[in-house]
């Protein structure tokens, strides 16, 4: 070659390599990379839910034994609320603000028009989402069991089912937000109203389990209601509630199906 | 089908082939009826005022929408159903795209390149695209020449056979905009063929081989950008100040003169060679001297104006004060 040529180096006969998964896990780099940039989604989602726990583990009331809630005492009652916070944090507030302004912004357009597709960046922040909940997560079993001597969930694998529904309920409802929000504006607008009833029902002002029947019953029909009852069956021993994994399961699968309809490209 | 398409390239196939293309939106036909083929190796432009329907073309191009009615085909396949194998041989510079604010060019060039079965060496791209000293900088505080430079090495990072460039200058300082048609040349020069969408006609009279002008979303003219101006009534400009006053009738009486425009004691006529003949003989009869005698050939500037907003209800430029004589 003597022109100066741009294209680059020579190019080699095509079909050398498949372009899928290097491409799935480049922008997964590349994605994770930018996350961490991100200071304040890293703070609400990985270090406020253990923070959150350790203020409210440092009120000696709540570490006593109460008879209302059957002889467990708050601090036990709020490891499954601090679970559900950082899902909620995660799913609901960080997630949709990211990808309807990489809406906004043109990148899922541009990466239309390559041979990657713009569901690897959605991917991605799916999968990145659900990775900074479960360190938070781990953070919150960590600080409960060796700081206020929580208990760990005495039934693992109902707690890992409990706790996997509970993130797709989370974040696919951040992908109904961000398929039917245009802007970011909106996103997060629409993401702060929803977080107070969605805090409530995971039973943050009042564990779920402490509520008065009626209401209760009510709670545990949505779906981080159901949700922290489930973990909290799952973390005193007990296989979680069939109608409990039930609820959050049929709620997610409705999450899934309104998302993948509703989503828009650009 | 290719319209006036040259003999000489009747047996190449065209490496992109837009053919009777129409595109609507909302039941408002964007794009009616739109054909061109662009050969391998030359830079394409697609000429039009705004809203003319050029993005659309060029987006059914890439794949990006799918047409209502024809044909569109990139090296003889669908951009649509064939949409990897075009990406794959198809570089795009999208209007008005960004990226992330805190990626660097570094990962961009990075990820970008893991997307092709064949990518560039991204650091020589790079290199050659003057972005070797920015490689750490987050693409949120790069200039916006820097961006588009950017944007030229994530279309050609893939080695790609054609890049579609749209509105690659659009808010660019003069200078920064020299340095990307210095680059767009440069591409063409590599053996890469550029499909530039552009409404710049200084921009497409300097890096065209041939152009589409689409207006009201069909294809107004088509050919060279020579060809466009030689194609218009009076491809002549004569301007010059006169040492006495002239009867502006005997000027628009001149053979092949067009218009007569006079500012203060300048006159500007548009003719044919024929009238630059017949102007110095009627001043050398008068004994009248021409001060500031400029004859100049019209620019793609006077064609695409004749060419594109007679019909349409599009905003034709303001066109000074001129007396249009025929």
């Amino acid at each position: 070659m003597t022109t100066a040529h741009l294209s680059g180096t020579a190019a080699p006969p095509h079909g050398a390599k498949p372009a899928g998964p290097s491409a799935l896990l480049s922008v997964l780099r590349t994605e994770f990379r930018l996350f961490l940039r991100e200071p304040g989604a890293l703070f609400w989602v990985v270090v406020f839910p253990p923070a959150l726990l350790t203020i409210l583990g440092c009120i000696p009331s709540f570490r006593e034994a109460s008879a209302d809630l059957g002889g467990r005492r708050t601090v036990d009652l709020y490891v499954p609320v601090a679970v559900l916070l950082s899902m909620i944090v995660s799913g609901v507030q960080t997630m949709p603000s990211i990808l309807t302004g990489y809406r906004e912004r043109g990148i899922l357009r541009r990466l239309r028009a390559t041979p990657a597709r713009p569901h690897h960046l959605l991917t991605a922040q799916i999968v990145l989402h659900g990775c900074a909940s479960a360190a938070s997560v781990l953070l919150v079993l960590a600080i409960g069991r060796l700081a206020f001597d929580v208990s760990l969930p005495g039934q693992l694998a109902g707690y890992l089912v409990a706790a996997a529904l509970t993130a797709g309920a989370a974040l696919s409802l951040g992908a109904v937000l961000s398929a039917i929000a245009r802007t970011t504006k909106i996103a997060q607008t629409v993401g702060t109203l929803a977080f107070f009833p969605m805090m409530f029902t995971a039973g943050v002002w009042l564990p779920v389990q402490a509520m008065p029947d009626t209401l209760r019953h009510l709670v545990e029909f949505t779906p981080f209601g159901a949700a922290s009852q489930a973990l909290d069956q799952a973390a005193t021993g007990s296989w979680p509630g069939w109608t409990h994994l039930g609820v959050t399961a049929l709620w997610t699968a409705v999450f899934v199906w309104t998302a993948v309809r509703r989503f828009r490209w650009e | 089908m290719c319209a006036r398409w040259p003999l000489r390239h009747a047996r190449a196939m065209p490496l992109i082939e837009v053919s009777g293309l129409r595109k609507e939106y909302e039941g408002r036909p964007v794009v009616d009826g739109v054909s061109f083929c662009v050969e391998e190796g030359e830079i394409f432009g697609v000429l039009g005022p705004n809203g003319a329907g050029k993005t659309t073309t060029v987006e059914c191009v890439e794949g990006l929408r799918t047409p209502d009615a024809g044909r569109v085909r990139v090296a003889g396949l669908d951009p649509v159903a064939d949409h990897d194998d075009v990406a794959q041989l198809l570089g795009a510079q999208l209007q008005e795209s960004r990226l992330q604010p805190k990626i660097t060019v570094r990962e961009a060039l990075r990820m970008y390149s893991a997307f092709y079965r064949q990518p560039a060496d991204w650091r020589a791209l790079a290199a050659k695209l003057g972005l070797q000293d920015r490689l750490d900088v987050r693409f949120g505080t790069l200039s916006g020449g820097q961006k588009q430079r950017l944007f030229i090495a994530l279309a050609l990072v893939g080695s790609p056979r054609a890049v579609v460039l749209d509105e690659l200058t659009t808010g660019l300082d003069p200078r920064a905009r020299r340095t990307v048609w210095e680059l767009v040349e440069d591409i063409r020069d590599s053996g890469v063929t550029v499909l530039l969408v552009t409404h710049l006609m200084e921009e497409a009279q300097r890096l065209c081989d041939r152009v589409a002008v689409i207006d009201g979303g069909r294809l107004a003219a088509l050919g060279t950008p020579a060809e466009l101006i030689s194609q218009k009534a009076d491809p002549t400009v004569i301007a010059f100040t006169p040492s006495q006053p002239l009867p502006e009738g005997e000027l628009s009486a001149l053979p092949g003169a067009r218009s007569v425009r006079t500012q203060g004691p300048r006159v500007t006529l548009h003719g044919t060679d024929e009238t630059v003949d017949a102007l110095l003989t009627t001043l050398a009869r008068r004994r009248i001297t021409a001060g500031q005698l400029r004859v100049k050939d019209a620019s793609l500037d006077d064609a695409f104006l004749d060419l594109t907003g007679n019909e349409s209800a599009a905003p034709r430029p303001a066109h000074a004060h001129q007396e249009n004589l025929t």
